[in-house]
């Protein structure tokens, strides 16, 4: 079996986000890592090495960006990836969520795994939607959010919440699957890991190198266009306590219900 | 012929409430664009039942029999061959799980255009444009079509028109399916895990998120709500982590409320959550985390261990109360 997992770097949750207001597009600048949801993927990828129901030959990462990336690699890499496949090229730029799902999906043709697993959604784009893209333009059956996974020879048995309840769905093999956060605690890293992690083969690749058309990709090649920003309507700034004194913080808060009928 | 496609989910009998806002943005967009909206039901849906959406103002039913519905591969087949034999040039789906995997593969089987969490759609010179909130809602994008648009609705975003006496023509449609889309099929649909609480009328919730820490941590939430006269809600991830039962869920795939007082305690606030209780009047938020997106929309925002606070304060809600 060989197992693709899609990566992504996002700005660091702590960090500010912002959108370059000429451009349209996410500012790029400032701390970054890897999408903390990519990382229950690869664990979800390890659990199924070392589960034994299959054999598992290889766990390759896979991401889409500029060079900076790189370290999201290393990041999955350390964590338990035994190499990785960087996509980077300047015509990929402003590519909307279908072209960048196409141009994932060549890079996974070449690899020909047989499952793509991907965390539930980015922390930036909120592009939840990936995976149900890649998976069209593979041809392979896709399952979101899953919280429960048992592999089993050329099969999944996968559990979600969907909207009427829990899902248990079986999935043939080849299948994209985007995983939730329930599904497992992610491992943290070794220090040898993460010492090792940038001597791991990575593969840097263009879209020439992997056949994705030019025009189908980038600004030019998205069916969107997004522009227009603008603040949502503002909201009261609410009150905010600061819990020093538990006591006095209980007697704010009581006060606070009370002025508003609801301790009635 | 140009139109509007609008995708509606139903099950045991009745259709999604979400889908239903869907089907009415699609008839009144449709209204100001001069052309018709349509649905598209899969599965086992009488004549009767499918007519009804015209109650929501399309007039085309179109509706696939044999595919199996509650997943999303076989839709996308069906809504690609219903949009192409008949020139829609959008669809439009309500919030929910099944809209947001449906629509991305539709966007990419018609190399459309998408955009999801939606909460508003527009039309200007003819076309229709869609705002989406972006980056924990803090700015608002909108979003324009070169081609085919699909827009996939955040949860709630749109309101379900008065029903009329209208009824909607049935068209049945045969639709062969792609060999991937029927690799995957359901064993069990709409389980519903743990016990069913009615919280849907409570005038005061207590909800309990991840930063409970475990379980146990739910017997402050139950202490406080009995105090104040409340019931306990939860979120998804400690619903998914089998800490509290999913009658008890808020937010996307889960239950929408608005009560007088919403008190969440350990919960970071994400979009999921949020979109299920922001219409609520007073919201109180508690968490040790000061930069929880939670902060950026309650009313009263206390930075604080909840272990340390939630106790104090049943004993003084109780004190008060008499």
């Amino acid at each position: 079996l060989k197992i693709c997992v899609l990566v992504k770097e996002v700005p660091d949750a702590a960090v500010e986000k912002r959108i370059n207001p000429s451009t349209g597009r996410m500012d790029r600048s400032g701390e970054r890592n890897l999408n903390p949801y990519d990382t229950h993927a690869i664990e979800a990828a390890m659990q199924v090495k070392e589960g034994g129901e299959v054999e598992v030959e290889e766990v390759i990462a896979v991401t889409m960006g500029p060079s900076t990336a790189v370290r999201a690699l290393h990041k999955a890499v350390s964590l338990g990836a035994d190499r990785s496949v960087h996509l980077a090229d300047d015509a990929l730029a402003g590519s909307d969520v279908v072209a960048t799902g196409y141009a994932l999906a060549k890079v996974l043709e070449r690899e020909s795994p047989d499952l793509v697993l991907l965390g539930q959604q980015s922390d930036d784009g909120e592009c939840y939607t990936i995976g149900a893209v890649v998976a069209d333009y593979l041809k392979m059956p896709s399952l979101t959010q899953v919280i429960k996974m048992d592999v089993t020879p050329g099969k999944l048995r996968c559990e979600r919440q969907a909207e009427y309840g829990y899902d248990t769905v079986e999935i043939e093999l080849p299948a994209v699957i985007s995983v939730g956060d329930a599904i497992n605690e992610p491992r943290y890293p070794s220090l040898k890991a993460i010492m090792g992690a940038k001597k791991k083969p990575l593969d840097a690749v263009g879209i020439g190198d992997v056949g994705i058309e030019g025009d189908r990709v980038g600004e030019a090649g998205s069916k969107v266009v997004c522009g227009d920003f603008k603040a949502p309507p503002q909201k009261a700034a609410g009150e905010i306590i600061e819990d020093e004194d538990t006591n006095e913080t209980v007697e704010k808060i009581i006060a606070w219900l009370d002025e508003r009928k609801l301790l009635a | 012929m140009s139109g509007i496609l609008a995708y509606a989910l139903h099950y045991e009998g009745a259709f999604n409430k979400n889908s239903l806002g869907g089907v009415s943005e699609a008839a009144r967009l449709a209204g100001e664009l001069g052309c018709e909206a349509h649905a598209v039901v899969i599965g086992d849906v009488s004549d009767d039942l499918a007519a009804t959406l015209g109650n929501y103002g399309v007039t085309k039913v179109f509706r696939a029999k044999d595919a199996p519905e509650g997943l999303a591969q076989p839709v996308v087949d069906v809504m690609a061959k219903v949009m192409d034999d008949n020139g829609h040039d959008y669809a439009l789906f309500g919030g929910g799980l099944l809209g947001f995997e449906i629509g991305a593969g539709l966007a990419a089987r018609l190399n459309a255009g998408v955009t999801m969490e939606v909460t508003q759609v527009n039309v200007a010179d003819g076309k229709l444009t869609a705002e989406r909130p972006i980056h924990g809602d803090s700015s608002i994008s909108t979003s324009s079509y070169k081609d085919r648009g699909i827009i996939i609705g955040r949860l709630n975003a749109f309101e379900t028109a008065v029903p009329s006496d209208a009824s909607a023509q049935v068209e049945d449609v045969d639709v062969e399916l792609s060999e991937f889309s029927t690799k995957a099929t359901m064993v069990q649909r709409g389980e519903a895990r743990g016990e069913d609480i009615d919280i849907e009328g409570a005038d005061i919730l207590v909800a309990g998120g991840r930063g409970l820490g475990k379980p146990e941590g739910f017997e402050l939430c139950e202490a406080l709500a009995a105090a104040l006269g409340g019931a306990v809600a939860a979120t998804r991830a400690v619903v998914d982590a089998g800490w509290y039962p999913y009658s008890t869920q808020i937010g996307q795939t889960g239950k929408t409320v608005s009560p007088k007082l919403y008190l969440a305690a350990g919960i970071s606030g994400a979009i999921q959550h949020k979109v299920g209780f922001q219409s609520s009047e007073n919201i109180v938020a508690i968490n040790k985390d000061s930069n929880a997106p939670i902060f950026e929309y309650s009313d009263l925002g206390i930075v604080g261990d909840l272990n340390k606070i939630l106790p104090k304060l049943t004993e003084a809600v109780k004190a008060k109360k008499g």
